[in-house]
């Protein structure tokens, strides 16, 4: 059972990967944009995955961070900066921030939490808006330019998207990589029972910080790449609608499965685009299916087929 | 070795918030013997655990391990020393599987320790445990859950094993198994610390006893001698008889 159930699941993993490779040879360039955009989004909502579905803690500022990153960006390689340093700048100064975030985790828990992050992310937003000589204010960065990455000009929409692609698959191992180190039990310990896990002599602090830190992170990372895809920013989309859609992303794709936020991001980004054809109706549709789902799987899409491919049940959550 | 007792209260006073539950709690716990802590609800049992373990901070006292002072200092330091407490009630990490429940029983090693050997060491004594391994830490009954409890509390190779209420939720026949395993850790060279709720059946099982009322030691002596003595069936059960007597 537990071998047909890998490898049923090693299928899907090289058919997905793929078809996310040859893809982009059969779309129009607004296909393999949407396509980007799932990538980016992708790794923002990795992010979030470690903070909420491993360790435990809400947090409803990733948008915030994915800001910061983007604004990072193209503020940076606008004035000439290369764009690789704008990157790795927007990674490590979200992984500050995000361990900063996290101090308010360690006296607050659960809904409290939640709207401490929610008010740093409203907090984010205004500046975003209202420090026009940084920001732009409400007329934002544009042309934000794409890198050029060996002499390779990743200009076109195809060689951006396979550029976003490889980012994605480095953070993919990478966090796979983490889970699978004790990193990623101390995690679940957290989540499972913070006092359990400090009797055992977890150090619950540093990983209650490095949570919030590693994820926010992964979100400056996905902002450093929303800025050249998109080629203008402005505050509008770093606002909480989209930290409460990637919310979306880790809670339907499987809160705490390593592929949900993969499957979460298909629906949140790429499944509106497929209803459109229903035109007035595809946000209603959209949402229907939404509580649809939730109602009949709380633990996502990946929670959905773990029971149904699993013959004992999985314990209480 | 150096003192004979491994375990030292001196005047702790610790509590929750406003309220004070230990009151100047002194004791000493002997290397190399089971010692029971009883004492009616409320008496500070858990409290005293928590002070130790740095769960709970001590206002004033001191608390020695091995003769060096270990007042206030972190649970993962303390289980570096040696120590391991293991929580009344279940403890388990019930999503993740057996295996991962031991390997976090690792989480505080020292740099250099091998933690796959001793994870062997650990499964050949708990036979049941690598038969479940890869089974969701919930699939197991209650008494497989304490002794999964108990077994990752060895992952260390502690010398002093703080337990509270071991016994509770257990049948009679694992109840026995349990206090089977304490001895045996004994016969290891394990000092155990245990609360429990089950005084005569606990001090039974024991060598040395602490009586504990209102937040400080009204009692230490040899196990065998609490269970005669007619005040501690005064103070659990406010009569006269002595708890043997009741038996």
């Amino acid at each position: 059972m537990r071998h047909s159930r890998s490898l049923a699941a090693g299928i899907m993993l090289a058919l997905g990967a793929a078809f996310l490779v040859v893809a982009p040879l059969g779309l129009k360039p607004y296909g393999i944009f949407i396509l980007s955009m799932w990538a980016v989004m992708t790794i923002a909502a990795i992010g979030l995955n470690l903070t909420l579905g491993y360790a435990g803690q809400i947090s409803l500022a990733q948008a915030a961070f994915v800001g910061i990153g983007a604004y990072l960006t193209a503020y940076l390689t606008t004035k000439g900066w290369p764009f690789w340093s704008t990157y790795m700048l927007g990674g490590v100064s979200c992984f500050a921030i995000g361990w900063l975030l996290g101090y308010p985790a360690l006296r607050v828990q659960h809904h409290y939490l939640a709207f401490v992050t929610l008010a740093f992310n409203t907090l984010v937003y205004l500046i975003f808006r209202n420090e026009e000589w940084l920001t732009g204010g409400i007329y934002g960065i544009s042309n934000v330019p794409r890198p050029v990455v060996l002499g390779w000009s990743m200009n076109g929409p195809r060689e951006f998207y396979y550029f976003c692609l490889a980012h994605l698959a480095l953070v993919s191992v990478a966090t796979w990589w983490l889970l699978r180190s004790p990193w990623g039990l101390a995690f679940v310990a957290l989540r499972e029972n913070p006092i359990r896990a400090l009797s055992l002599g977890v150090d619950t602090r540093r990983y209650t910080l490095m949570a919030f830190a590693l994820g926010a992170g992964l979100g400056g990372i996905s902002g450093a790449l929303y800025a050249p895809l998109v080629q203008f920013i402005d505050p509008t989309p770093f606002a909480l609608g989209l930290s409460l859609n990637l919310l979306l992303m880790v809670v339907l794709g499987g809160s705490g499965y390593f592929f949900g936020p993969f499957l979460g991001a298909i629906v949140a980004v790429l499944l509106p685009e497929w209803l459109r054809f229903t035109e007035g109706f595809y946000l209603m549709g959209y949402a229907l299916l939404v509580i649809v789902l939730m109602a009949f799987s709380p633990s996502g899409l990946l929670g959905l087929a773990d029971r149904l491919t699993r013959p004992a049940p999985r314990g209480a959550p | 070795m150096a003192a004979p007792d491994i375990l030292r209260f001196e005047d702790v006073v610790a509590g929750y918030g406003k309220q004070t539950i230990l009151h100047g709690l002194s004791f000493n716990v002997l290397r190399g013997a089971i010692t029971t802590i009883i004492g009616p609800n409320g008496a500070g049992k858990s409290t005293a655990f928590k002070a130790s373990f740095g769960m709970l901070p001590v206002r004033a006292g001191r608390i020695f391990f091995d003769d060096r002072e270990i007042t206030n200092r972190a649970p993962r330091e303390l289980i570096a020393e040696g120590i391991c407490y293991v929580p009344q009630g279940r403890n388990i990490f019930s999503e993740l599987s057996v295996l991962h429940n031991l390997e976090l029983g690792g989480a505080a090693a020292p740099e250099g320790f091998h933690l796959k050997p001793r994870l062997q060491a650990v499964m050949e004594r708990f036979p049941v445990l690598r038969r479940k391994a890869k089974h969701q830490a919930s699939t197991l009954s209650g008494g497989e859950q304490k002794m999964l409890e108990i077994a990752r509390g060895l992952m260390l190779e502690p010398r002093l094993m703080l337990i509270d209420e071991p016994s509770i939720g257990l049948s009679p026949i694992l109840v026995e198994e349990l206090f089977d395993l304490l001895r045996e850790l004994r016969e290891r060279g394990i000092t155990v610390l245990m609360i429990e709720q089950n005084a005569k059946r606990a001090l039974e099982n024991s060598d040395h006893g602490i009586v504990l009322e209102l937040g400080r030691a009204r009692i230490q002596d040899h196990a065998a001698t609490i269970l005669a003595d007619p005040r501690v069936g005064q103070l659990f059960l406010g009569g006269t008889s002595s708890i043997s007597g009741r038996a």
